[in-house]
């Protein structure tokens, strides 16, 4: 964060303590979020997130801000519409602009096996607490009348699901708000803090060493995105996470009004317009496991070419910038959140792609974990041993993009 | 960056035609069997850093090969 932020946004620095009650590792939304509803909804304070760069400089401040709770399988529909409410109400809540805006998602099938899965998300999302509605080609057509129902002929809109809640926010924004929350209750935020190794006294877990010494607490929360295997392995854990760089891009300014986000089924890729009226494209990961950053051509060559075949009107438009983050995926595509089986060391990953809308649940139920000692029943499912237990949560189709 | 996997037998190709193979390394102390059928099938190393790997060229040539990669940076050493 430069200075010209570090002055707009009330944040105030302390030395690091030698010990906390509870110590999060990692500034990215999730870290954040847990710092500040355990300051909101329980009092506890006495909290350090330690940051190795700077807060939302993960992929809190690289991702493409979706918000849905369109899912395939009633524990993450549940979860997730937690999630979009939040979100709803931390404008008003946090008391910070977070330029949260409600635009409706359009999910667009092009195959008959494609129109029963969106025939089937309607349906789930209904049972389970979200709005979404099946929606013909003519009504795709009045919601977004910029697509091209034959797909460039070849991939031919024949229906799709809509879900009205979809909706964006300004990721900094998100970041900074909740960073702000939990500072003003005082909570601390050491940004150029990176943890090293995790301190133990036999199997528990008792603090954190870092490059600037070792913190003790009461308990250690991981939150460090797609460097999560390192944290565990501190542990002793092995993890069920492999990382992998996801690439997104925007063009200029688009001069018209792009109101809702499409996405397409087959094409895998989606497309919003920001609020500054730049149309922002993003799509699934890249093939190998990698840790880097490295942006390129082969992805904004492979991603415009399909959103084109859809969105004609983008052919006119020019790209400005690309970027990439590194996202901890799971075998199952869906988040882990909870206990490890490590006394005092909890956990939050595998937030893959779609993390960032899972912010406000993902840190208020974290929060409630570490208060209480209690597992939510929220997050239970997400747990780390439901592979141990043959409890896996597969849900690729709904969240292999954004 | 997409990478650009050079197959011995079909030269520079891009990683899309490949299909990665995980090589899985369940640790020697872990002995209860149940738990080592979950490392194997689900447990990952992720290793960042200099990595040896197996690839698949299915759209090309379909074999196998081994690569040599650092995965901080998508560097590669060598693939036979
Ligand atoms: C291009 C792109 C597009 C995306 N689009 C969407 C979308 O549209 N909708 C959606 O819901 N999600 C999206 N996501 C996913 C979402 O961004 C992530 O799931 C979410 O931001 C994860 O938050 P986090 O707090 O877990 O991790 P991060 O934000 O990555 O934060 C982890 C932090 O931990 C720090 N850290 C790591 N190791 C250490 C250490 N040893 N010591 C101290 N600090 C450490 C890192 O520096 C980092 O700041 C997208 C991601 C990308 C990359
Ligand atoms: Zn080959």
């Amino acid at each position: 964060m430069n200075e010209f932020m570090e002055r707009q946004v009330k944040l105030t620095w302390h030395e690091p303590k030698a010990s906390y009650d509870v110590v999060i590792v990692g500034g990215g939304g999730h870290g954040l979020s847990t710092a500040y509803h355990l300051a909101t909804r329980h009092g506890i304070t006495n909290v350090a997130v330690l940051e190795r760069k700077y807060i939302g400089g993960g992929n809190s401040g690289r991702n493409t801000t979706v918000i849905r709770a369109n899912y395939g399988i009633p524990e993450a529909v549940r979860f997730y519409q937690r999630s979009v409410e939040l979100y709803q109400r931390l404008e008003e809540e946090t008391g910070r602009w977070i330029m949260h805006e409600r635009k409706g998602l359009l999910w667009l099938a092009h195959t008959e096996a494609g129109v029963r899965a969106e025939r089937a998300r309607a349906r789930v999302n209904t049972a389970f607490g979200a709005e979404t509605l099946f929606v013909t080609p003519g009504e795709i057509k009045e919601i977004a009348p910029e697509v091209d129902l034959t797909g460039g002929g070849q991939w031919p809109v024949l229906g799709g699901s809509y879900h009205p809640q979809g909706a964006t926010a300004r990721h900094d924004r998100v970041n900074w708000a909740l960073a702000e929350g939990a500072m003003e209750r005082g909570v601390h935020i050491h940004q150029r803090t990176a943890v090293t190794d995790l301190l133990k006294e036999g199997d528990r877990v008792t603090g954190v060493m870092t490059d600037k010494g070792p913190i003790h607490a009461g308990a250690v929360v991981s939150a460090v995105g797609g460097h999560v295997t390192a944290l565990g392995r501190m542990a002793g854990l092995r993890l069920p996470i492999r990382t992998h760089p996801l690439q997104a891009f925007v063009t200029n300014h688009y001069a018209l009004d792009f109101h809702p986000i499409v996405a397409s089924m087959s094409l895998l890729f989606y497309a919003s317009q920001t609020a500054r009226g730049e149309m922002l494209i993003g799509a699934e990961i890249d093939p190998q496991p990698s840790y880097s950053y490295r942006s390129g051509h082969h992805f904004l060559q492979s991603c415009a070419f399909r959103a084109m075949t859809l969105l004609p009107f983008l052919r006119r438009l020019r790209i400005l910038r690309q970027w990439t983050g590194v996202c901890d995926m799971s075998p199952d595509y869906s988040p882990i959140m909870g206990k490890t089986g490590v006394e005092n060391f909890y956990i939050t990953t595998g937030w893959g792609t779609w993390g960032f809308k899972a912010i406000p649940a993902g840190g208020e139920q974290m929060a409630e974990l570490i208060a209480t000692g209690e597992t939510p029943e929220l997050i239970a499912p997400f747990a780390l041993d439901r592979f141990a237990r043959d409890r896996t949560l597969a849900d690729r189709g709904s969240a292999g993009t954004h | 960056m997409s990478l650009i996997i050079p197959c011995p037998h079909c030269g520079a190709r891009p990683v899309q035609e490949f299909v990665y193979g995980e090589i899985p390394v369940v640790p020697d102390d872990l002995t209860d069997p149940d738990a080592r059928d979950v490392d194997r099938a689900f447990m990952r190393a992720n290793p960042e850093g200099p990595t040896v790997e197996r690839w698949f060229h299915a759209y090309g040539c379909r074999r196998w090969l081994t690569l040599e990669r650092d995965t901080h940076n998508d560097e590669i050493f060598s693939a036979e």
